[in-house]
């Protein structure tokens, strides 16, 4: 049973991604299709973000009170289970200090900031272009573009 | 007890994509656009992400829904003469046959489904991603940055300071292109019919 659970949330994000994936392919109105793009990049943000997580892990954010200095309060505030943990996997993401932490992986939420911010610039960019389409053809319907290109 | 507020969130997210999907009206839409983003941004806290988790709220949800308003504003599909528009002209016309578009998504959604059995299981302390670099990012910031809290601001404005600078470029460059293609210009032959065209929706 857990053999399944242990994926939900790639199939989960996979039914996202498809969905956004569908809106692209199969509607044919401009603004639709950039709306579908952006379901599909969330979607992704969201895989990579899932991939991050550790099982009782909390957000990697040090305690501030222990400096690099206060090895010698051990797992002083942390529960067995957490203890537990720690000492099965010895090399998970840690704190630096020896209070017995398990914090979640900080890569994947730095990689998809730079991805939003990348995404809302390529989002900008394709909404500028919809404008100017619209500007030029009158429409915003991607088969009657490609009319008025085969007709010209 | 997570599940219960994880699972809520999750079952409307999947329910705001179809949705999106399936509905005509674009400026209904942009909104369900934007409750999406929202509700991503919700399940990225939950899942020890809160810098993700503002982020998206603050650009996905919000400076995305704004420039999409502004664009639909811009691209009625019909012009009045009275220059009121009604809701109609936000429609988007109803597709074709969507049989093809749904094989092909179902067949790739299966692929991909069949590539996850092989992925790490969700939370495991040692699936590949958590157990490199050793030693971690977490363990290394706190000396390097002499104290500083928070490892993923750490990362991202030291470790990974270029990649961040080539971003800020990348903005930069995006904000250009958007500029130069709204440009009126003046001197072109066919100003006089785009610039009709712009200006009964200025």
């Amino acid at each position: 049973m857990t053999e399944i659970l242990g994926l939900y949330n790639y199939w989960i994000v996979i039914f996202l991604m498809m969905t956004g994936f569908y809106i692209v392919i199969a509607r044919e109105n401009l603004i639709k299709t950039i709306i579908g793009l952006n379901i599909f990049q969330t979607s992704v943000f969201l895989l990579y973000i899932t991939m991050g997580k550790v099982t009782h892990g909390t957000a990697p954010i040090l305690k501030a009170s222990h400096g690099g200095e206060s090895h010698g309060v051990e797992g002083h505030g942390a529960d067995h289970g957490h203890e537990l943990h720690v000492a099965a996997e010895g090399h998970v993401d840690l704190g630096v200090d020896a209070v017995k932490e398990v914090y979640s992986n900080p890569i994947p939420s730095v990689l998809m900031l730079t991805a939003i911010v990348v995404g809302i610039a390529t989002t900008a960019l394709a909404l500028a272009l919809v404008v100017r389409i619209r500007e030029e053809y009158g429409t915003i319907e991607e088969d009657e573009i490609l009319e008025m290109d085969r007709n010209s | 007890m997570m599940d219960f507020i994880v699972i809520p969130i999750l079952a409307l997210l999947a329910a705001t994509a179809v949705t999106v999907a399936r509905i005509r009206n674009l400026w209904a839409a942009v909104m369900f656009t934007g409750i999406y983003s929202f509700l991503s941004a919700s399940w990225m806290l939950i899942l020890d992400a809160p810098d993700v988790a503002f982020t998206e709220a603050a650009v996905g949800a919000g400076i995305t829904t704004i420039l999409m308003l502004a664009t639909l504003s811009l691209t009625p599909r019909r012009q009045r003469k009275s220059g009121r528009l009604s809701s109609e002209d936000f429609e988007e016309r109803p597709s074709k046959s969507p049989l093809v578009p749904l094989l092909i998504v179902t067949i790739t959604g299966c692929a991909l489904v069949y590539g996850t059995f092989d992925m790490p299981h969700f939370g495991d302390p040692n699936a590949p991603i958590q157990v490199y670099p050793n030693p971690s990012f977490v363990e290394k910031s706190q000396p390097d940055m002499h104290g500083l809290p928070n490892v993923v601001t750490a990362v991202l404005a030291s470790y990974r300071g270029y990649d961040t600078l080539g971003e800020t470029a990348v903005i930069f460059t995006a904000g250009i292109a958007v500029l130069l293609i709204l440009r009126k210009n003046t001197d072109d032959q066919s100003s006089s019919e785009s610039q009709s065209v712009t200006g009964e929706n200025a």
